[in-house]
């Protein structure tokens, strides 16, 4: 294990279809088969990931970020395809509230996903891209899949494990099955179990992309990708990132471009035009038949099912003597997407096993993206966590 | 311990190294803070005010963004070794449920309140015939969160009814300890109470 953890990680081309541009990413090969939730197996996985900071001699210092639905590892370095900043450089850096100066960062590119790791886009046995032929994948995979690169880099416990959306999916999952790689949790704006109206408006998404002719059963790599879809697939989940009151601050009934309405069916209100151009750039970075199978492990989370129906078993110490993990629980007044009801779920669950836990509802106006953006509050909320 | 009010600095005092404990209404968490560092205490609090949530946690506490009229009941039985209800029993919809709940989830309770019968305002009631304004309850009776006044006395018939067994009390007025005169005579001279219980 630290022999692999000493050589350098290898650097390898991926692929990225929806965007036909070569990239190159970090990354690593897991040595065994991944077992699934669904009883397949996953040979040959590789999961992409980059790191921020040093390890310290004890390896004890790392942080886990798991990133969300349509994120990626690139969470504090710009994006090769976009050219964009990190995701969340606000937070993660030198002398940020995740710091580090103090910690290393560690963020990899969930399994399903499609900036390096293993995910549909990747080949198979055959040599062909798995397309429909890819497993369903769950939350518990793609955790047990970092808790596997984990061991490949050698680092056995974690810091802490912080995620926003489904990365708190992710992190709530890892200190249920993995406590004891797991010193402290952060979950911002997420969830236990996904809700009739979560799935509602993933299958909204999904019948989108299939609906789009270019997807062909999903087996469209090589050819036309099925851009459309993927584009009103992400028009309207991006409706359920934003706040009722956001939308109108930014946006209102005002015209885009235009002095009168056009009695058709252009973008005339600046709400279309944006969120045509939302649609159509995550295109560039993003493949349809990923956006299926993780919105389909999204809509599979049910954390208290997977633990005998009772949310609290879930978080309940495996034994008298196992070290604590504590955990910090954020939502947004304005997120409608994952609610404070929500999340007080999880919070009544700890208490019952009185886990070391804080909770507080930040007010914000900018709905579920809010985590993502500029919330002071958040920012010494995080530092104070992570210590 | 001096920054801490008096009542907190007592409550303080008398709990044991490394106790498990829980503040109810524990606002930015000074007191949990305090044991922290100072007695190696495991501490967790509940408090209702979100930007006091923020600074307790933004501080590296365990707190809880809640309202201890109902989450209290989440805890599991004798879940800590102490149980804190600082001047928040009189803000409670029902002190008695509360007091309940702090003897079920703690093996010992604090429990610090302000005190109704304190001479001035006796004496502010029977001349002025208002609702007293003073020192320590400075907020008009329009304003004031404090839904359930209450004096030492009731206090001790409510523990009498329930069963409570009394391990500790101490009185202040001014800022300090006083000492000495009886229960009865605390009951006129005493502006905050802080009582030590178990079941």
């Amino acid at each position: 294990m630290i022999d692999s953890a000493h050589r350098l990680a290898q650097v390898d081309f991926a692929f990225i279809m929806a965007s036909q541009t070569a990239i190159s990413v970090r990354k690593e090969a897991l040595p065994d088969p991944l077992p699934l939730d669904s009883g397949r197996e996953l040979a040959g996985v590789e999961i992409a990931f980059e790191t921020y900071g040093e390890l310290n001699a004890a390896r004890d210092n790392a942080i886990l970020v798991f990133h969300a639905l349509t994120g990626d590892q690139f969470v504090a370095s710009e994006h090769p395809i976009t050219g964009k900043p990190g995701w969340w450089e606000r937070m993660i850096g030198p002398g940020k509230p995740i710091d580090t100066n103090r910690y290393q960062v560690i963020c990899a590119n969930v399994l399903g996903s499609c900036m390096g790791s293993t995910g549909p886009a990747s080949p198979g046995q055959d040599g062909a891209p798995y397309a429909k032929d890819f497993p369903v994948i769950t939350i518990r995979d793609m955790v047990r899949a970092q808790m596997r690169l984990l061991d490949v880099l050698g680092i056995e416990t974690l810091h802490a494990v912080v995620g926003g959306s489904m990365g708190g999916m992710q992190a709530l999952s890892c200190a249920a099955n993995f406590p004891e790689r797991t010193g402290r949790v952060l979950a911002i704006a997420t969830t236990a179990r996904h809700s009739a109206q979560n799935i509602a408006f993933h299958e909204v998404g999904r019948q989108a992309i299939m609906a789009d002719p270019n997807w062909q059963g999903g087996a469209y790599y090589g050819g036309d990708t099925p851009d459309k879809g993927l584009s009103v697939a992400r028009m309207a989940a991006h409706i359920t990132y934003l706040s009722e009151a956001g939308l109108t601050e930014k946006f209102g009934r005002r015209l885009q471009d235009r002095d009168a309405k056009s009695f058709g069916f252009d973008a005339d209100f600046q709400v279309e035009s944006y969120l045509r151009h939302q649609g159509i750039s995550f295109t560039d970075r993003f493949d349809a038949n990923s956006y299926l199978y993780i919105t389909r492990a999204m809509d599979y989370f049910d954390l208290a099912e997977e633990h005998g129906g009772r949310l609290a078993d879930a978080f309940r110490p495996k034994s008298a003597d196992a070290s604590e993990t504590r955990f910090c629980l954020v939502s947004f007044d304005t997120d409608w997407l994952y609610t404070t009801a929500d999340m007080r779920e999880i919070v009544h669950a700890l208490n019952s096993v009185a886990a070391p836990v804080s909770f507080v509802e930040l007010s914000a106006p900018f709905g579920h993206d809010s985590f993502l953006l500029d919330v002071p509050a958040l920012d010494r909320v995080v530092k104070g966590f992570i210590g | 311990m001096s920054t801490l009010r008096p009542d907190l600095a007592k409550i303080a005092q008398n709990i044991p190294q490394g106790a498990r404990v829980l503040d109810v209404g524990c606002g930015d968490g000074a007191l949990m803070s305090e044991l922290q560092s100072g007695k190696a205490v495991d501490a967790r609090g509940i408090e209702i005010d979100p930007a006091e949530v923020e600074k307790a946690v933004a501080r590296g506490l365990s707190v809880v963004q809640g309202d201890a009229n109902r989450d209290l009941a989440d805890y599991p039985d004798g879940a800590f070794d102490v149980a804190i209800l600082s001047q928040t029993l009189q803000t409670a919809q029902r002190p008695d449920w509360l007091l309940d709940q702090l003897l079920r989830v703690g093996r010992t309770a604090f429990v610090s309140f302000p005190n109704f019968a304190y001479w001035r305002m006796r004496f502010s009631l029977l001349m002025g015939g208002k609702m007293p304004v003073v020192r320590h309850l400075p907020v008009s009776w329009y304003a004031t969160k404090n839904i359930h006044h209450l004096t030492i006395e009731d206090f001790r018939l409510l523990l009498t009814e329930k069963g409570v067994t009394v391990e500790d009390s101490w009185f202040f007025a001014g800022g300090s300890e006083i000492s000495g005169g009886g229960a009865l005579s605390a009951n006129w001279r005493a502006e905050h109470a802080v009582f030590q219980l178990s079941k």
